[in-house]
């Protein structure tokens, strides 16, 4: 960047020149402390890129052998050196999916309560305990999942199986306890608090005049909620949901424990099947070559690869949708 | 009822109507009023008393709204006039805090009354307010429709008449029709507005109420919402607010002057302006403060 | 009159209200679920961990698998090392990016940043591990407390980053403006004027990622890895809290388990001092 176009930065968003004593001493210490906090800007892209190149320098090995065909085998044998990746990319997805089936009503039900049904002052007596649930490590959840939630999940595994065994979902290893049901609850557990906090942020920003403007029409609370609060809001509420999707994908700790430790296709809830996430954190200490490393790295490029085209689907839709008057959370 | 000075205008009443006469000469300190009919109340306030929690708002108010008349409200910033309005279709309560004592009665039912929906209440009392505020996520239509929608109401042809007929009635269905189905923000502001008072017209009630409607408008779209206001009032009893005494003048056949929380003077438009009663009546109107 | 209706309008009027009470307690439901798994998981880690919290535990080493005693002190130390280090590392990168891109907007490139900053959050720390794996661990042939800090650094920039943009971003133009009328040059105003009126919204926001990353295990299973012992060398494997409490949990041992629980609650003490901390500086902030 030319030093005049470095000068011209130098105001604070118009035309306004900045005034000078002597020119050069000034210009000197403004010029290297924008080159330095420059170059921190550029090391955080470097980061980023040295991210993508690292993975996929160390998944290199495997991206030769196997090729896209990785992505879409259903093999992984460390013995005869065969390895894919749909499966756990099945059972990442699919875990996600539940837990967000599981947590958006309940989040959003949450978010709208504080907003709209709750009295002003005890709002924060109920969004701090819920602030301070998003802040909980995930080996925390993991443990408490382990502990008190599996055996639970497993007595309701049993009974499920004992009286609708027939059903495709409930027609699997009900004892086992941990599987993809556990790994989904301990999910969407995992994901409530944060969009809940979120969405009521921006319910909250909801503009009292739209709600009025449909009570004033003869509607009840929870219709100007329904048909007037939450479509305005949607938008916001869609990042918030997105937000729950993310973690949801890249959790690690929490599912390794309790959603099963299996290469398998899913085939029922009750089934313990890996993530991606938890066949890296599971296998990765123990694997013993340089083939079997690499595809474990493969798969986490796979997994970056799909938080990044959800991020940035996310982020387009936004953009897309937030062209009317409708509320962002930013 | 007291009638002051104000016995020339009588004529314009219909026949029937009962008046009980104090001398012209002597002066109150309390509110007049004007002769009006008890069949052609359509709201009468008694002893109204607005709060703000411990704070008291609004203090004391009788009022009467002639039926298919313009009622003004005037005053300067802070009298009261856009709580007062606010308790006419229950909206008050729906602000943190907000408190009424007294009785609202519409066509003789005290709508503040043991169980009365202020859902109910709402229908017959319509509300347009300052800003537009129309709903950014439905069509021009959807919106027209949104209030009349809440009864039930599942027959397109049906819904598509009564928008239709409600943005005739305000002056608006000429440069929309051909584009219903755009989101209701694609409008400018006077035509946003004049879709926000076909959405209240769309339920068919008793009385429009406005607050200030036009003071965040452009003059050319202040005079469209004025000219409809005159339509409107055939078929509709009309409360406004407005803090341009020359709005009031221009649009409404009764003026209410409201001052620190009461009632000053109340009394046909015309005489108001001319001969005001009250001193701070006349103070405002000549704009010695506000 | 105002109640005057027709029978399927009062009908429908019905259906109306029983849906608004519905409705309502639907939504006491849903927050009645939320807050009831707060109290269950908030109330077992009190309840199983903080009875094995003692000075033994705090202060003792791991003594060998089976034997009941001993305490997590190497992973204490450990967690507090790798951290502190990693906030060394990160805090000048991301506030001198967030400095580059609010003070000078006319750069293109601090919208890129910003953006990229954005993307990062959402990296998978599992991912993260790696990236610090194929990065530190594989040319240095060990795992090492170095890499972790690394691994816990990539988390930790992009929130210092993004918390410390908007803390500059609150800061009034005018404020600036007046430094600058005065002659001082740019850089000086960064430094003695945005710098310390946003100090407070800086400090939450590292305190925030140091605790965000207190608490993340999975980078740690192939960085700094665990250590039984008492090691304070950042280039060897390092022991550290959340690590530790999955080692224990997954382990076949009750102390570890009962160990587990306690570690839990440390960590979860940290948080809660965190979270309250926060909360106050944000409404000091306020009131300013």
């Amino acid at each position: 960047m030319s030093d005049e176009a470095i000068d011209s930065t130098f105001s604070t968003g118009n035309a306004a020149r900045v005034v000078h004593h002597d020119t050069r001493v000034i210009n000197f210490g403004d010029r290297l402390f924008y080159r330095v906090t420059q170059a921190f800007a550029l090391i955080v892209i470097l980061l980023a890129f040295l991210l993508v190149f690292d993975l996929f320098r160390g998944a290199w090995e495997a991206i030769q052998t196997f090729g896209l065909k990785f992505l879409v085998g259903t093999t992984w044998d460390p013995v005869k050196r065969e390895f894919s990746t749909l499966p756990t990319v099945i059972g990442t997805l699919v875990k996600a999916f539940i837990a967000l089936l599981l947590a958006v009503p309940i989040s959003i039900g949450s978010a709208v309560f504080i907003s709209f049904y709750l009295p002003k002052w005890l709002r924060p007596f109920i969004s701090y305990p819920i602030e301070l649930l998003a802040g909980v490590p995930s080996i925390v959840f993991g443990l408490w999942a382990l502990f008190v939630m599996v055996p639970v999940i497993r007595s309701l595994q049993i009974w499920l199986k004992a009286n609708f065994g027939w059903f495709f979902l409930f027609d699997g290893p009900a004892v086992y306890g941990v599987g993809v049901l556990s790994g989904s609850v301990i999910l969407a557990i995992m994901i409530i608090p944060i969009i809940t906090a979120v969405s009521r942020d921006i319910l909250l920003t909801v503009p009292r005049p739209q709600i009025e403007g449909m009570l004033a029409l003869g509607a009840t609370k929870w219709e100007s909620i329904w048909q007037v609060a939450l479509p305005y809001a949607r938008v916001g509420l869609f990042g918030a949901v997105i937000l729950g999707l993310g973690r949801a994908i890249g959790e690690t700790m929490a599912v390794t424990m309790v959603g099963g430790n299996s290469f398998a296709m899913i085939h029922s809830l009750f089934d313990p099947v890996h993530s991606m996430a938890s066949q890296i954190a599971s296998e990765f200490t123990e694997a013993t070559y340089s083939l079997y490393v690499s595809s474990l790295i493969y798969v986490g490029l796979v997994l970056f690869g799909i938080t990044i085209i959800i991020s940035l689907c996310a982020q387009y839709l936004i953009w897309r949708l937030s062209k009317g008057h409708v509320a962002v959370f930013e | 009822m007291n009638n002051g000075g104000l016995q020339m205008k009588e004529e314009r009443f219909t026949s029937g109507e009962r008046k009980s006469r104090k001398s012209d000469d002597e002066s109150r300190s309390s509110k007049t009023e004007p002769s009006i009919a008890p069949e052609q109340l359509r709201l009468k306030v008694e002893q109204l008393n607005v709060y703000y929690g411990d704070f008291q708002a609004v203090k004391d108010i009788d009022l009467s709204i002639g039926t298919n008349k313009v009622t003004a409200l005037i005053g300067p910033s802070g009298c009261g006039k856009s709580t007062f309005i606010r308790c006419l279709n229950r909206m008050h309560e729906v602000t943190p805090g907000g408190r009424v004592e007294g009785r609202v009665l519409l066509d003789g039912q005290d709508l503040y009354g043991p169980g009365v929906d202020p859902v109910d209440v709402r229908r017959r009392v319509g509300m347009v307010f300052q800003k537009p505020n129309v709903f950014p996520s439905m069509s021009i239509h959807d919106n027209v429709a949104s209030g009349y929608k809440l009864n039930g109401i599942r027959d397109h042809q049906l819904i598509a008449e009564k928008v239709q007929k409600s943005l005739k009635n305000a002056a608006l269905w000429d440069e929309v029709k051909d584009k219903l189905k755009q989101p209701g923000t694609s409008l400018s502001g006077g035509q946003q507005q004049r879709l926000c008072i076909a959405r209240a017209l769309a339920v068919d009630p008793d009385v429009l109420l406005m607050d200030e409607p036009c003071s965040a408008l452009d003059p050319i779209a202040t005079t469209k919402i004025e000219e409809l206001i005159h339509e409107l009032k055939e078929t509709v009893t009309i409360v406004i607010v407005t803090h341009n005494m020359q709005q009031a003048a221009r649009v409404s056949d009764y003026t209410a002057f409201f001052y620190v929380g009461e009632l000053i003077e109340f009394g046909e438009t015309g005489t108001l302006f001319t001969t005001p009663q009250k001193r701070q009546t006349e103070d405002y109107i000549t704009g010695r403060f506000g | 009159m105002v109640n005057q209706h027709s029978a399927a309008e009062r009908r429908h009027y019905q259906f109306r209200r029983a849906t608004e009470r519905l409705a309502g307690a639907g939504m006491v439901l849903c927050t009645a679920v939320t807050v009831f798994f707060l109290f269950m998981i908030l109330g077992y880690v009190v309840y199983n961990g903080a009875s094995a919290i003692d000075w033994n535990f705090l202060t003792g080493l791991p003594l060998p698998p089976g034997e009941s005693g001993g305490g997590i002190a190497n992973a204490l130390v450990g967690s507090v090392l790798v951290v502190a280090c990693a906030v060394l590392i990160a805090m000048p990168i991301g506030l001198g990016a967030a400095i580059f891109v609010n003070e000078f907007p006319s750069a293109r490139l601090g919208r890129t940043v910003r953006f990229m900053a954005e993307v990062l959050t959402g990296v998978p720390s599992i991912v993260v591990g790696l990236f610090a794996y194929a990065l530190v661990v594989r040319p240095m042939g060990s795992f090492s407390g170095l890499s972790g800090s690394i691994a816990y650094a990539f988390i930790m920039v992009p929130i210092i980053l993004i918390t410390s943009h908007e803390a500059f971003r609150l800061v009034p133009t005018s404020l600036r403006e007046a430094s600058l009328a005065l002659g001082v040059p740019k850089w000086r105003t960064i430094l003695g004027v945005v710098l310390p009126v946003s100090r407070t919204a800086l400090l939450t926001g590292a305190v925030l990622a140091f605790s965000r990353a207190l608490g993340e295990a999975a980078p740690m299973l192939f960085t700094a890895f665990g250590n039984p012992f008492w090691n304070l060398n950042l280039g060897k494997p390092i022991a550290t809290v959340p690590m530790l409490i999955y080692t224990y949990a997954t382990g076949p041992y009750d102390d570890w388990h009962q160990k587990a629980w306690a570690a839990s609650f440390v960590l979860m003490m940290v948080v809660l001092v965190t979270s309250v901390m926060t909360r106050a500086f944000l409404r000091g902030k306020s009131h300013e």
